[in-house]
């Protein structure tokens, strides 16, 4: 690797951050809403991410987990607890039912798995909808309060758009932490090879469980953002779509890429926005868009800028070989 | 000698075959004991029993006079059990000292330190002394997917020894290598048997490489043991003759 390219990433990060923080304070309302919409998109996409990208275990549930989070902070919140409050107890209930959704997968996996996943996306619709005493029913949690931070209040799209902000960096950095540590390695071994992990004295049960429990938990996190976001939520949002759609964008900008979510959720969130000039067309194009890049690259946008890398990295190791090899012979 | 190994009475069916009906033998501290015996005799199932892959049937597996039978891979694992595979086993698009690195990892600390603490702690180090001891150095940054057949049957060795094992079980590790290589793999497998004080038991085909590698040879046919001997012994038996090595 090049001596620059280490710092000019960090500028670049240092770019993006500083754009994300300073650019915004001139959108109007809707553009805030849309940018703030990204960022919870991004923490639970990161999730499942996590889930499926790193540690390989499919899931079509990570939707159900947003509106588990989005229902336990709307139902705290409107009966006055603080929201942190709301996403520690968004985190701990998502955590616990994502551990417990992790044991099909320790039995099934790949689309099995996927099914087992998409029954209790069913199941938690069908709870967020029908049991009324709790969560509203059909017509939902009206009226959410959006909180104070330090004393701030955030009521206005700008403040909110920044504690979103706040949050995904939060979960960014605790989930770079987490890809790096041990576990990170043991989830890609889960992934990679399950047979050889076991072998290695990895507890693959336990990883296994940990990676859906996590995974669900930040999940929870999105939710518990969500439900002040909007200030309303009733059980559509939460269906199985919302499911695929976070699958979509882990796909989309590149499973076990760490930087993939924050693509995929960009381009789940404001493509349609920009393709809306285009009025009745723009979900058509939107899908053909998504067609042409899994076509061209399975693994993602992340996938091809990998693959380019990887090119390059052969070619300078191939001149490196030419030259010994040229030195050598001259020897000789 | 003391005993690192018993094995009692192992049984493996599936269905109505017997892969496995009823093998003992016990493998001494230190030791190289070679398992031979024509494809499909259960070499490979009994190795799985042994590590608890598979749940034998009926039988006992004992560690240094523990009983361990039932026991999962990983729990084995951590009891200072290690083995190697027949078919390529590793993690294709981790690097060559990743690979290694995940291979040590589980070995020190808990789940907790191992989310919290330092991440390395001396994991790079021993991995990179293993990649040195394999001569995998050019390759160490490589996805391990993009190594020869040979290289990544090093590999897969050089990841059963990370966690400094007591007892490893090769499933053919000469199969696939190339001549050059495999002088070389066994004169690493000796090394680290005497140095590290590791016994192993080897599945193997090649049979100049187990005769010369192994202090006993264990043959089994049809799911029992045919002969239990030193090598010189084995290859004059009439039964084994018969059955495997042919005339």
């Amino acid at each position: 690797m090049s001596s620059y390219a280490k710092p000019l990433k960090i500028a670049l990060g240092l770019a993006v951050i500083a754009g994300l923080i300073v650019v915004p304070m001139n959108f109007n309302r809707y553009g805030l809403f849309i940018l703030s919409q990204w960022a919870v998109m991004s923490i639970a996409a990161m999730g499942l991410n996590l889930t499926l990208g790193y540690a390989g275990q499919v899931s079509l549930a990570q939707g159900a987990f947003v509106g588990i989070g989005a229902y336990a902070a709307a139902i705290m919140t409107t009966h006055g607890w603080p929201l942190p409050a709301a996403i520690l107890v968004a985190i701990v209930l998502s955590f616990a039912v994502g551990w417990v959704l992790g044991y099909p997968a320790l039995r099934v996996q790949h689309h099995y798995l996927a099914f087992v996943t998409l029954a209790f996306s069913t199941l938690a619709f069908l709870v967020f909808r029908n049991e009324s005493w709790l969560t509203g029913g059909i017509y939902g949690i009206s009226n959410i309060p959006r909180p104070h931070i330090f004393g701030i209040a955030t009521n206005k799209p700008l403040p909110f758009y920044y504690v979103c902000l706040g949050s995904l960096a939060i979960v960014s950095l605790a989930v770079w932490w987490l890809i790096r540590s041990p576990w990170g390695r043991a989830f890609m071994a889960l992934r990679e090879n399950p047979l050889r992990a076991q072998s290695l004295g990895i507890d693959t049960r336990r990883y296994t469980l940990m990676a859906f429990a996590i995974g669900s938990a930040l999940g929870g996190v999105a939710g518990a953002l969500y439900a002040p976001l909007t200030q309303y939520i009733d059980p559509v949002p939460f269906n199985l779509s919302l499911s695929l759609d976070l699958l979509m964008m882990v796909i989309v900008g590149g499973a076990g890429f760490y930087f993939g979510p924050f693509l995929g959720a960009m381009i789940a969130v404001l493509l349609p926005e920009w393709l809306r000039f285009t009025e009745g067309y723009y979900l058509m194009l939107y899908a053909v868009a998504v067609m042409l890049l899994l076509i061209w690259s399975p693994t993602g946008i992340l996938g091809i800028l990998d693959r380019y890398m990887a090119a390059r990295r052969t070619k300078a190791a191939s001149a490196l070989r030419a030259v010994a090899k040229s030195r050598l012979e001259t020897v000789q | 000698m003391s005993a690192v190994l018993e094995v009692t009475d192992i049984k493996k069916s599936f269905g109505g075959i017997h892969a496995v009906s009823g093998v003992s033998f016990d493998v001494r501290e230190g030791e190289i004991l070679g398992l031979i015996g024509p494809n499909g005799c259960g070499k490979s199932t009994l190795f799985n029993c042994i590590l608890g892959q598979l749940t034998p049937s009926g039988g006992e597996v004992k560690l240094d006079g523990q009983v361990v039978t039932g026991l999962r891979p990983s729990e084995l694992n951590k009891l200072g059990v290690s083995r190697t595979f027949q078919l390529l086993q590793v993690f294709p698009k981790l690097s060559v000292r990743e690979n290694l690195i995940l291979a040590g990892q589980e070995h020190q600390g808990n789940m907790a330190s191992r989310l919290v603490g330092r991440s390395d702690a001396g994991l790079t180090d021993a991995a990179n002394q293993m990649i040195g001891f394999f001569k995998l150095d050019h390759l160490a940054e490589e996805p391990a997917g993009g190594l020869s057949y040979g290289q990544q049957k090093l590999l897969d060795a050089a990841m059963a020894f990370m966690g400094g094992p007591r007892l490893v079980l090769l499933d053919e590790p000469a199969g696939g290598v190339n001549p050059s290589m495999l002088a070389d793999l066994k004169e690493r497998l000796v090394a680290i048997n005497r140095e590290k004080n590791a016994t192993f038991v080897v599945i193997e085909h090649n049979m100049e490489f187990v005769m010369s590698l192994c202090s006993r040879v264990m043959v089994m046919a049809e799911g029992k043991v045919l002969a239990m001997g030193r090598p010189d012994e084995v290859r004059k038996n009439p039964a084994v003759i018969e059955a495997y090595l042919g005339h």
